[in-house]
């Protein structure tokens, strides 16, 4: 237990300590690249600013990724279960993720003029729901029919057996891809918060150090964005833990 | 009626890219209630689909499935079925394992009921202490014998097997028929046991019925006179040895071989 939290902190240290080696080294000013050591006092001079502004990426972040699990999962459910579903959905699928959703940004605002807080829900929506159907889908669709017999031949209905052994069965590749989705999530909602200027989150504030030439801000931003990147994340496999902690196999 | 399974000129074809595949071609067979009928054939002759329109999974193009007197149309709770592969879930415990055709066959019977009723079985088969375990802790034949008790766990009328022993070591094997020779006398049920191997076949059935090659009819139809408690000593008789000479000679006709004389 030790080790697990000591492995990572160490490994932290030392990459914080490569960092602030590499500018002093290099004698680079704070306007190229901001060094570790400038960073408490950008925090400390901004710090309700990042309380408010995390909160703010924080919760629609997780609203995005929320609305991405329920379609998601639901798109899934739809492709698992029905091949004509699959074949109609699919290109379909494939295609809108490959649009850069930096793109779609003006058209959302466009489209749902002021409304920020939706528009930034729908992006991180929209960023990281395929990879949720995709799972659900395949998990769905490769399932043995043995497992599915077992009920069948009892004469269960397909939600029973959905929810007794298709659901269960899908939960670890589901929460393989909400790793995935989680971070893409969180990407969708930086990118409205920089490209649309509405003033809220910490893509906001990392504009708005942008604009002001205060380098160090940017960097506290980056740092924060990380921060709370590795908090979802491991939100998320703890979550896993919990309801597929049965997949993992022992260490042998 | 006293006939538990009666399959009535039976033909079905699986749609496939290439064409209609007809797999069964007029299949006639009759399991008497209590009996235990042994299925033999050459591989990809039709014997899973011959389970799959037992359990009423599927519906014949042509032809009837009778069980217990009814028409089969659809699946019945009536039914227990074990696969080659355990498909046991990961997720449960051994326990939970067993007891899930519970769940959907008498979802009100009391939790303390259903978990005894499951332990009494899992004793039948010697897996008393591995209750609480999980499947990932077992080993292949552990697996195995909690998928029986999942498939008798809710006194089913028809056991339907299809080769469950078939990916065990030769010993593993030897050992589950007889779990299921004793727990046929514990608890009697009619069952369809689809199999490749002869020895299995004469061990475990009242009667053993050879498919012929694809689209399969029942081919001959052997009646084991043995013993109700056989050993595996059994096996080694002169009548059982004649038997397993007459199988061997009948699946060579299925696949379409002369037999070799001996
Ligand atoms: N769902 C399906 N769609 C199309 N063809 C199928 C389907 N299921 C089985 N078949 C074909 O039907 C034939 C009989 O299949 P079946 O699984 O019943 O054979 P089997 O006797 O159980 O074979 P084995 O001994 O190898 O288990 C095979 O040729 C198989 O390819
Ligand atoms: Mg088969």
């Amino acid at each position: 237990m030790l080790r697990k939290i000591a492995v990572p902190t160490i490994a932290i240290l030392i990459f914080l300590g490569l960092w602030e080696l590499l500018v002093y080294v290099n004698g680079w000013p704070n306007y190229k690249m901001a060094s570790p050591s400038d960073l408490p006092p950008a925090y400390g001079r901004y710090s309700h600013l990042f309380i408010e502004m995390g909160w703010q990426t924080l919760w629609r972040t997780v609203a995005g990724l929320l609305l991405a699990v329920l379609v998601g999962t639901f798109i899934g459910m739809l492709m698992g279960f029905s091949q004509i579903m699959r074949d109609a959905l699919y290109p379909l699928l494939v295609g809108f993720n490959a649009i850069p959703k930096a793109t779609l940004v003006p058209v959302i605002s466009l489209i749902f003029i002021g409304a920020h807080d939706f528009n930034t829900i729908l992006m991180a929506f929209m960023i990281s729901f395929f990879p949720i159907a995709v799972s659900v889908g395949i998990g769905l669709s490769t399932l043995e029919p043995e497992y599915r017999d077992i009920l069948r031949s009892l004469g269960a209905s397909k939600v029973t057996i959905f929810l007794k052994i298709a659901l269960p069965k899908t939960l670890p590749e589901f929460f393989g891809a909400l790793k995935v989705s989680v971070t893409l999530a969180f990407i969708g909602t930086n990118l409205v918060e920089i490209i649309s200027p509405h003033q809220r989150g910490l893509g906001a504030l990392f504009k708005s150090g942008e604009t002001n030439g205060d380098y160090p801000l940017m960097f506290a931003v980056l740092i924060a964005l990380a921060v709370l990147g590795i908090l979802l994340y491991y939100a998320v496999v703890l979550l896993e833990k919990i309801f597929a902690g049965w997949a993992e196999r022992p260490a042998s | 009626m006293d006939n538990l399974i009666d399959i009535k000129g039976v033909s079905h074809a699986y749609q496939t890219a290439a064409g209609p595949l007809p797999v069964l071609d007029g299949l006639n067979m009759a399991v008497p209630e209590g009996e235990f009928c042994a299925v033999v054939g050459p591989s990809g002759c039709g014997k899973s689909t011959l389970t799959r329109l037992v359990a009423g999974l599927m519906k014949p193009d042509t032809g009837e499935v009778w069980l217990h007197g009814e028409l089969v149309k659809s699946p019945r709770k009536t039914v227990g079925m074990a696969f080659q592969n355990p498909v046991l879930l990961e997720w449960r415990t051994i326990l939970q394992n067993v007891i899930l055709p519970l769940e959907i066959v008498a979802p009100s019977m009391p939790k303390a009921q259903k978990e005894a009723r499951a332990h009494e079985l899992l004793d039948l088969v010697g897996l008393n202490g591995f209750a609480n375990k999980r499947p990932s802790e077992l080993s292949g034949g552990m697996r195995q014998r909690a998928s029986l008790c999942r498939s008798i766990v809710h006194k089913p009328d028809v056991l339907i097997m299809d080769e469950p022993f078939g990916a065990l070591d030769a010993f593993t094997r030897e050992d589950l028929w007889q779990t299921m020779r004793d727990l046929r006398a514990q608890e009697p049920f009619t069952a369809v046991l689809i199999t490749h191997d002869l020895r299995e076949s004469v061990f475990l059935g009242d009667q053993v019925i050879v498919m012929s090659g694809r689209p399969a009819h029942a081919q001959y139809t052997l009646k084991v006179d043995l013993p109700a408690d056989r050993t595996i000593e059994s096996l080694y008789t002169p009548e059982a040895t004649e038997m397993l000479h007459i199988l061997r000679e009948q699946i060579q006709i299925a696949q379409g071989r002369a037999p070799e004389v001996h």
